[in-house]
């Protein structure tokens, strides 16, 4: 408030002095009042935050207070019908899926961003990105849908099997992430100053020269960022992957074999579940919550660390 | 070797076209194969009958009306909150400790998993506060979802405002709110609202946070209190169980065209104003 006008400050420009100032005091006292109300507004996505943890927290916390963070988080087997309420085949589950996603994602999404802000006439950019952005608005579950009836027999004739596993999880899911990946890779590729190209070319450096010893390494922290967030996308998409995973809680035995992820066990066991199964189940989304809570945190302590080192 | 550098450099843009129409390719497969097998589908009937029976037959309007019921409740209610928040931010926030546990707390909100909202809402409204399955729990949470998405738009909507209309307004002797709510809110407009339909797009789309907060019955739900199924959660359940199939795509379709339209709409919008601005 300090380095705006005040209108006890100024002078009237209609001659009403005595009036102004009255209406003036409450006026102040009425901005004041509003700058409160919005930082309050501002301060629900900290109570956000905070009640997401509090109340999935309070709802889990007996799987590690009773059955053992040891037995929840490093446990074997996931049997909730014998007691058994080990995560780790589905925690592993959804690392494999999320890799393979990222794997078989990132090279699409960042030669699809550096086609865009380096390669493509303005003619076919104004096609392409569109896409991307549209790509990004379809519902999981019209994904999900497209991978059970389009994808999955074409790789049960791959693999041998029904087609339900981690192949058909990973593409559906590397279509799943390019936007988030190419958006924000096209925004690190755009934040290099235009004279870092010039000066590439200048020196006889070809398109291809220049992107890959030039560019690509000036936008490095910006593409690091992308994949985490894409990550993220990956390891909490639920619909999607539900769909065509095949929701067999075992380890990963191979690319056509079914296979169950922390996300998609959830939503497969929470109709029907109960007591300490239904606890165990909140447990899991906590361990989803921190964990992209954890790749946010990294993404602005990487950022961080690109304002210290321009 | 000249020539090796020529080849080189030809079949590295080969592969970065490649890339870059692999999207419209996927976009454009995606989209096809809905719309050829859903339209057939799709008519008045279909989309202004109720489903009967045990193969859900018939008609889909309760799950429309579910929709667009919990998409437009939470759009209220996350409005005049994310938009203030975004004024906060924009306008008032000084940089320091405060700005920077907001900011962490709402990128942190945008990166919750929508199944963890959906327990979220499970938890705390459906449960917690006693409101049920219903289309107000719902709503509450995807309010909660869309939150950090809006104030974001809305944020940059604010900052691409130019400063020089700012001070024009102080010039005048206006106070900080008279100038913010009858200047830079009205010239930010068309991009908050650009904003909000494309978080009401993400809404549309959303399937697990509204399964465990509306409930997954079949109804057409009158007062806020009342139960319902979104378009996103029957199309789930008819996939997974594999019946009727047909009513299946209509229901992907009608769902991709209400979102396209949310979509292009708001690029529409953004263009004109772009257009109008000059």
């Amino acid at each position: 408030m300090t380095d705006e006008p005040r209108m006890e400050d100024m002078p009237s420009v209609r001659g009403e002095v005595s009036n102004l100032k009255l209406v003036s005091r409450a006026t102040y006292f009425k901005e004041a009042a509003l700058k409160n109300l919005f930082l309050l507004c501002a301060f629900m996505a900290v109570a956000g935050v905070a009640l997401i943890f509090v109340f999935v927290g309070y709802r889990g916390w007996p799987i590690f207070s009773e059955v053992g963070a040891g037995n929840f988080l490093f446990g074997m087997e996931w049997l909730p019908t014998e007691g058994l309420f080990g995560i780790l085949p589905l925690f592993v589950g959804s690392i494999v899926v999320t890799v393979g996603a990222l794997l078989l994602g990132t090279p699409l999404a960042v030669g699809a961003a550096v086609f865009l802000s380096e390669i493509a006439p303005p003619k076919v950019r104004s096609i392409v990105r569109p896409a991307i952005e549209l790509l990004a608005g379809v519902p999981s579950v019209v994904y999900g849908f497209f991978g059970l009836l389009i994808l999955r027999p074409i790789v049960a004739d791959l693999t041998g099997g029904l087609g339900f596993g981690p192949l058909t999880a990973w593409i559906i899911l590397a279509i799943m992430i390019v936007p988030t990946i190419a958006t924000l890779t096209e925004d690190a590729l755009h934040s290099i100053p235009g004279g870092v190209r010039e000066a590439s070319y200048a020196m006889g450096a070809t398109t291809w020269q220049t992107i890959s010893r030039v560019l690509l390494p000036a936008a490095k922290i910006g593409i690091v960022d992308a994949i985490i967030l894409g990550m993220g996308r990956a390891i909490g998409e639920t619909m999607a992957v539900l769909m065509v995973v095949g929701n067999a809680p075992g380890f990963f035995r191979g690319m056509g074999e079914p296979l169950s992820t922390l996300t998609s066990q959830i939503v497969m066991d929470m109709p029907y579940a109960s007591g300490m199964h239904r606890t165990a189940l909140f447990g899991m989304a906590i361990i989803l919550f921190l964990v992209s809570m954890g790749l946010v945190l990294t993404v602005r302590l990487l950022s961080r660390l690109r304002e210290e080192t321009s | 070797m000249r020539d090796m550098k020529r080849i080189t450099n030809a079949l590295a843009l080969a592969v970065f076209w490649i890339a870059g129409l692999t999207t419209v390719v996927v976009l454009g497969a995606v989209i096809l194969y809905v719309f050829v097998n859903g339209i057939g589908h799709l008519n008045l009937a279909f989309i202004f009958t109720k489903p009967h029976g045990v193969n859900a037959e018939g008609g889909i309007w309760p799950m429309i009306v579910s929709t667009l019921y919990v998409t437009g409740l939470a759009m209220v209610i996350v409005t005049p909150i994310a938009v203030l928040a975004a004024v906060y931010l924009a306008e008032y926030a000084v940089q320091g400790r405060l700005v920077r546990i907001i900011r962490f707390a709402a990128d942190t909100l945008a990166g919750v998993p929508s199944i963890v909202m959906g327990l979220f809402g499970l938890a705390l409204f459906v449960e917690g506060m006693g409101f049920g399955f219903s289309v107000l729990s719902g709503a509450l949470a995807l309010s909660f979802l869309m939150l950090p998405i809006v104030m974001r738009t809305t944020e940059e909507a604010i900052r691409a405002v130019p400063k020089f209309i700012r001070w024009g307004s102080y010039g005048l002797g206006a106070t900080k709110w008279q100038t913010v709510s009858r200047i830079v809110l009205p010239a930010a407009m068309p991009r908050i609202i650009t904003g909000l339909i494309l978080a009401t797009g993400r809404a549309v789309g959303e399937t697990a946070v509204v399964i465990f907060t509306m409930g997954t019955m079949i109804n057409t739900p009158l007062f806020p209190s009342d139960p319902g199924r979104s378009m996103t959660v029957h199309l789930y359940q008819m996939a997974m169980e594999g019946i009727n199939l047909p009513a299946a795509f209509g229901t992907a379709l009608l769902l991709m065209v209400m979102i396209l339209f949310f979509n292009l709409s708001a690029r529409w919008l953004l263009r004109r104003n772009r257009r109008m601005q000059g």
